[in-house]
This record gives structure tokens, sequence and C-alpha cells, in this order.
């Protein structure tokens, strides 16, 4: 393919996925892809007010990130914020983001411990590419009057509750059955063939599981949806989701697992292309006052990596929290180590096995 | 001097066809196409060959997606000629001028609202929570919550709604050039209503059927959302295969020979249908 009908291709496939071509951004705007609820309106307003600079939000996940920063060769986007185990794959396979001037960012904001282990997860041949922002888990969203007993993954597989359960044909479910069928998917993370073996087990469980499951939800309205309408009464789930039906009906909440919640970071990474880190990194450091992470904390209802940025949050937030994390719990969240380039497809096979049984 | 300036006005008519051709159409496939024939060996090193392509026909999984794909296409092509044909009959036919026009248009309205909203609804309705089953309690007829979403039935329900507009409006097109008198000959004649259905009407309106089905095939082959979001745990639409071998996969090679396996398999699918109704695509496009 000659370079110039690659860049043509890039080009088009891009506008087709953003349904639009994107808009050409001055200097003093700031094109962030990110997350629902991690830049509310509010937010956004005194970040103009105070440094000029406007901010177009793009909402997306983990896997549309890349693949658009894929499609335009880490163009489009001035900032962007994948989680930190999906960083060094994507970068080794497509050079989508630029190293981080760590001179740039105030690091004092940083809770220190969150901020080390991001670096060192995020770092490639030497340079740095993410620092955290807002983090949280996956587990169980349990209705307690209906489910009482659901207290790991493998329960949702209790006949008691067939076709009452819900969770994700995605990877995050594969890694968590792995762990509650007493596996380390994250030490076999190196080794295909283990994690093969690993992935093996988990299709045969997820295939048996089957009949229990309503449907394989896809988006976090869907679930929360069908957990409120008595429809499902047990799912896999992130713990906002719970946090939030929980305020409407004190029945429903998240239940760190047994086997472990499965804990992610949502950073910061700077797109390879992107054309304004000036105005990228004034939001980095914006983001992380604490009294603004707080603010981030009640949109998104997830906390952050700021250092005292939990200490003006809604009492009723930390209360769920406390809830459903005994510190017990909290010190065993399974934190995602970095993705080898490559595990997807591995993945990918046994979701669409497990999909197509019947 | 004056062939000179038809060639010129001729060219500057061209132009934005062989653009909207090259720009949009030819290269975008002639680089997936390059791309389906790439193989990953290893982080960011790609060789040349075939082998997107024979995975499709040696993992059973992808094949069979294609072929309930395309039986289920078949099947919503059938449904929405059976539930299409009478509804542009009496459009065409029986309920003429204002009556005609405001049916017409009830046919149009569901498309003033995108497709997403139109498949929500759907899912509002036929939801275990939803109105159909309310409906059903209500009446007595249930005794307790009934699903009807998350199966087949609710895709093939999406699919015929979706698609119906593009099969009415061919068929009313070619009804309405059927002349009338035909049909009271063949009536005079002692044809009983069933002949003349078979000899009269669904010849002439061969054409409009034709086009109509080719549209209503290709739409619900290619439909992405309605199978996603009403489908059941196992229902696999070939569409979503390729989305997620682009999007969730980061498979771009994988996904580009799917793509053009779909063309190339729902072109053959089509020509097939053509040559067993012994049309032609030129009749079919020139006559309706």
């Amino acid at each position: 393919m000659t370079r110039i009908s690659r860049r043509l291709f890039a080009c088009l496939a891009a506008s087709l996925m953003a349904g639009a071509l994107p808009s050409l951004a001055s200097a003093d705007t700031l094109r962030l892809l990110t997350w629902g609820g991690y830049a509310p309106e509010d937010v956004v307003a005194d970040f103009e007010k105070e440094t000029g600079i406007t901010v177009e939000v793009t909402l997306s996940n983990n896997e549309e990130m890349i693949a658009k920063l894929r499609a335009t060769g880490g163009g489009g986007f001035d900032l962007a914020q994948p989680s930190q185990d999906r960083i060094t794959g994507a970068q080794a396979e497509f050079g989508i983001y630029k190293p981080l001037d760590l001179s740039r960012i105030d690091a004092s904001l940083f809770i220190p411990s969150m901020l080390e282990a991001t670096k060192k997860n995020t770092t490639l041949n030497g340079e740095v590419y993410g620092v955290p922002h807002v983090w949280g888990t996956s587990g169980l969203v349990v209705n307690k009057a209906k489910a009482p007993d659901v207290k790991d993954y493998l329960d949702l597989c209790d006949p008691k509750y067939k076709g009452r359960v819900s969770y994700r044909l995605k990877r995050p479910t594969l890694i968590a059955f792995a762990f509650a069928m007493g596996e380390d998917p994250f030490a076999a993370y190196g080794d295909p063939d283990a994690y093969q073996a690993i992935l093996d087990k988990v299709e045969q469980k997820l295939i048996e599981c089957k009949p229990n499951v309503k449907t394989y939800w896809s988006g976090g309205d869907e679930i929360l949806n069908l957990l409120r309408s008595g429809e499902v009464w047990a799912a896999m789930a992130w713990d906002t989701g719970g946090w939030k039906l929980n305020a409407e009906n004190p029945d429903i909440t998240f239940v760190a697992p047994k086997s472990g919640a499965l804990g992610w970071i949502d950073t910061f990474a700077l797109p390879k292309r992107g054309r304004n880190d000036d105005a990228a990194y004034k939001w980095i450091n914006f983001v992380m006052r604490p009294e603004i992470a707080a603010r981030i904390t009640a949109a998104a209802g997830n906390f952050t990596a700021s250092k005292g940025g939990d200490a003006n949050v809604d009492p009723a937030l930390k209360a769920r929290f406390n809830e459903s994390f005994p510190p017990e719990a909290i010190d065993n969240i399974r934190w995602y180590p970095p993705v080898p380039a490559g595990l997807e497809a591995m993945e990918g096979a046994v979701l669409d096995r497990v999909k197509a049984a019947e | 001097m004056r062939r000179r300036e038809v060639g010129i006005s001729l060219y500057l008519l061209m132009t934005p066809l062989v653009l909207w051709l090259t720009l949009l159409i030819i290269l975008p496939h002639v680089a997936m196409f390059v791309v389906s024939l790439r193989e990953r060996v290893g982080v960011g090193t790609y060789a040349f060959g075939l082998s997107n392509y024979l995975t499709f026909f040696q993992e059973p999984l992808y094949w069979n997606t294609f072929l309930r794909t395309a039986i289920m296409s078949v099947l919503a092509t059938v449904l929405t000629f059976l539930i299409g044909f009478p509804v542009a009959w009496y459009i065409a036919k029986i309920a003429r001028g204002r009556l005609g026009q405001a049916l017409f248009l009830a046919c149009l309205i569901p498309f003033w609202v995108s497709e997403l909203v139109r498949t929500y609804g759907w899912m509002i309705l036929l939801r275990e929570s939803g109105v159909f089953s309310s409906l059903l309690q209500f009446l007595g007829l249930a005794d307790g919550p009934v699903e009807l979403l998350y199966n087949d039935a609710a895709i093939m329900v999406g699919l015929v709604y979706t698609s119906m507009l593009f099969m009415v409006v061919p068929l009313v097109t070619t009804l309405e050039s059927l002349d009338d008198s035909l049909v009271e000959a063949a009536y005079d004649m002692g044809a009983s209503s069933w002949a003349v259905l078979r000899e009269i009407i669904l010849p002439h309106a061969k054409p409009g059927i034709v086009s109509g089905a080719i549209v209503v095939f290709m739409l619900s082959l290619g439909n992405y959302l309605t199978p996603i979001l009403l489908g059941g745990k196992s229902s696999l639409w070939f569409t979503g295969l390729i989305y997620d071998q682009f999007i969730t996969r980061f498979n771009w090679e994988q996904g580009s020979a799917f793509g053009f396996l779909l063309l190339a398999l729902s072109s053959a699918i089509v020509w097939a249908g053509l040559r067993l109704s012994g049309q032609s695509l030129r009749d079919t496009m020139a006559r309706t």
C-alpha cells in the first residue's frame, strides 16, 4: 500500500468512526477522548474560565479509544484516558501515544503509591506513557432480597438463579471467572500456553453457566435497567453501577467478590499526533486538584488518584464504598497488569465460542 | 468547438460522481483488500498471505454465523414480502387518492426517527417488564411476566419492521402500473382469485418484488443494531463479528477479510436469486 492511500484510508476510517470529519482544532482547544463522567460540564466550564481553553469531549471506552487512535495513527485527539493495562500493548503494536514529560505534571497532586504503580505499568522502553486519574473496580452487583447468597463470580452459575443473571462477554469476565476457579490469569499473561489452558477451563465453565444468563449486557445503562426492573438479580458489573442503584433501592448494592474485585485505573496518555500538549498538561494539573477531583468523583461515581480528593466527597458515597469494601476486600483487589500485545485475539476466539454455544 | 464544450461540461458533471466513487468507495475497498491479505506475525510485523480468508472456512463458527445471518435475512425478506404485498396492494389499488397518500405516509413515519430509537421502542414493548408482557398479564393470558425479548423472533420482528418501507415502495410503484382491466378481464374469463394473483398480478409485479427483495435482503444482512440489541445470548450476526474483529480484537486484517467475504457472498446470493427468478439486474432497475 502506498503511503498516500494508507493515509487516505486512515482518514476515511477515522471519519467514518467518528461520524464526521474531526473538526480542525485551533490552538486553544483541547480535544479530550475520555469516559462518561470524567469531564463534567461544570468542570469544563471552570477550566475554560481559568485558562481560556475550550474542551471538546468525546466519550468512548478502552477498545474504541485504541481503534480510533490506531485509525488516525494517534491523531484527532490531544489527550486520551485509556486504562493503565491497555497502554503498553497498544503502544508496542500500533505506536499511538507519545511519552509524557513528567516534569510538566505536578506529582504532588497524586497519591504517591498509585502514581508510581501506574508509571511502572505504563513504561515501555524506559519511557512513561501514563499517569493515573480515576480508579475503580468491577465485581458483583447483587439484589440481596432476591439473590442473598451471591458472594463470588461462580455463584452466578447457581441453578437457583436460572435466567436471572447477566455479565458481559468481554475480557474482564474471563479474568474474573479464572480467579474464581482458583487460577491466576495475571501470572500467566506472559506464557501463551498456560494462558490458553486457563482460557479453555473458563470457556467450559461459561458454556455450562449459559442457561443462567438472561442476556450478555453491553452498555452500562442496559445492565442498570435490567437490575432496576428486577429482571436480573445478580450481575458482574462496575462498582459505581451498584452504588447508583443502592441510592434508589437499598436491596441492590455492589459486592466485592470473595476471589477479589478487579481493579482498574484509567490514566492520562498523550496521543502521538496530538497538537496541543500544553492544554493537555494544564488539564491534567487542573482536574487533579482535590476540589476538582471531588467533583469528578461525584459525577463519575468513582474515586480519583488525587491526594485529598476524597475529603470533600459526598458521605453517602463513602458509606457505600466502605460497606462494599471492608479493609480485607481492598487488599484483595486484583489490579490489572499490562496486557501483552496479541492476548486479545486468544480471548476473542473463546468469547466467540461461548456466544455461539447452545 | 461545440464538441469540445460538450466534452468539458460532461467532465464537470462527471467529476462529483467520479470523486465520490474513487475516494469513498474504490480506494477504501482497495486499501481494505490489501489489509485483508496481511498476516500478523509478531508485534508490529506483518507478512503477506491468505490465512485470514482460510480462517473463515476452517473455523466452523464463522461460516455457521454467516449461514445463519444469510438464512435469517432471506426469511426476513420473505416475511417482509408477505406482509408488505397486501399493504402495497391496498395502497395502490383500493385506497386511491387522499387515503392512499395518507397510508403511504404512515409507512414512512417510523423512518422519521433513527433506527436506534425504533429498536429501543421494540425493547420497551417486548421486555419482561414491558408493554406486551403487562398486557398479557392484564388480560389473564399469562400468569407471570413473559420475556419476549432476546430471541431470534425478536430479531425477525425488528428486521421486518425496519425494512418494510423498502419493500412497499417498489411494490406500490409496479402495482400502480398494472392495468385494472387485465384483472377484470381475467375474472370475466372465469379465473379464480388465486389464478388471477398467480397469472396476472405476480408476473406483473415481479420487477418490484425482486428489487424490493434485494434491498431488504442486503439491509438485513448488513444490519448491526437490531440483531445486537434484540438478539439473545446465542445470537451471532456476521456484521457483529466484523465489528468485534475491528474494535475489540484490534484485528483489522481478519475484519477486512470478513468484510470482503460478506461482500462476495452476499453478491453471490443476490445473483443466485436473480437467476432463480429469471430477472436481470438491468431489467429490475429499469422497470421499477
